[in-house]
């Protein structure tokens, strides 16, 4: 099981905070493919040109990385604080 | 070693945030601090408020990840780090980066790379309120990204 985040601009066109998947696919890269097949605004947020950056386990992770059970991975838009 | 990192909801009283960084260490010779201030135009709209939202948890980790990378590369007295979180409006303090030194030339360098890479790398999002009632997230700048990218170590 992994859990997965929504932040800001994300959160909003998806329409929620936060999931849990029952299966953990092997990589960030695959989890991202597995959401943009759900089709609709997931293929225009994760299939699409947009800009969404990765952390796993609360630190900004690449796409290749390996995801295990009991991750927490949260995707969100570049940061604009400060 | 002063070391203070924070998120807040609360207002943040940014002239008195910055003195805890030298109080009481007579070998500070020197204090840069950065205020980052709500504006009240944004890309030419006038902004009425703003929302700022984070990643509690990781905003905290990356924050501290930040002020020890600039431990490691500075010799640095004092350091605070404080980020406002919530609702705010022009003029209110968003963030103070407060460093303290023997000598100007590290808190300068160090004050102006915390906030360059908080920019890019701390997990806050900016969504800002405009006068005639329309409500839209910032974008972040390319501006932004090349100051942090300014600070990479030449292998």
């Amino acid at each position: 099981m992994i859990r997965i985040l929504y932040f800001a601009s994300l959160r909003e066109r998806l329409g929620g905070a936060e999931e849990t998947l029952q299966e953990c696919p092997a990589t960030v890269e695959a989890l991202r493919a597995q959401l943009a097949a759900r089709g609709g605004v997931w293929s225009e947020v994760f299939d699409g040109e947009q800009h969404v950056l990765v952390a796993v386990n609360q630190e900004m992770a690449p796409a290749g990385q390996v995801l295990q059970a009991g991750d927490e991975v949260g995707f969100f838009p570049p940061v604009t604080g400060g | 070693m002063h070391r203070e990192v924070r998120v807040q909801a609360e207002p943040l009283d940014a002239l008195a945030e910055t003195t805890p960084v030298f109080a009481a260490n007579a070998a500070v010779g020197g204090v840069v601090s950065f205020i980052g201030l709500m504006r009240h135009l944004n890309q030419g709209d006038p902004v009425e408020a703003m929302t700022l939202e984070h990643y509690p948890g990781m905003t905290e980790k990356a924050l501290n990840a930040i002020v020890e990378e600039a431990l490691g590369r500075w010799d640095l007295l004092g350091v605070r780090l404080i980020h406002r979180v919530g609702k705010v409006h022009p003029q209110d303090p968003i963030v103070l980066v407060a460093v303290a030194s023997a000598h100007r030339g590290e808190a300068f360098r160090a004050c102006e790379f915390i906030i360059d890479y908080l920019k890019t790398r701390a997990p806050f999002w900016k969504r800002e309120q405009t006068t005639d009632g329309r409500s839209r997230w910032v974008e972040a700048r390319a501006s932004d990204v090349g100051a942090a990218a300014g600070w990479e170590k030449k292998s």
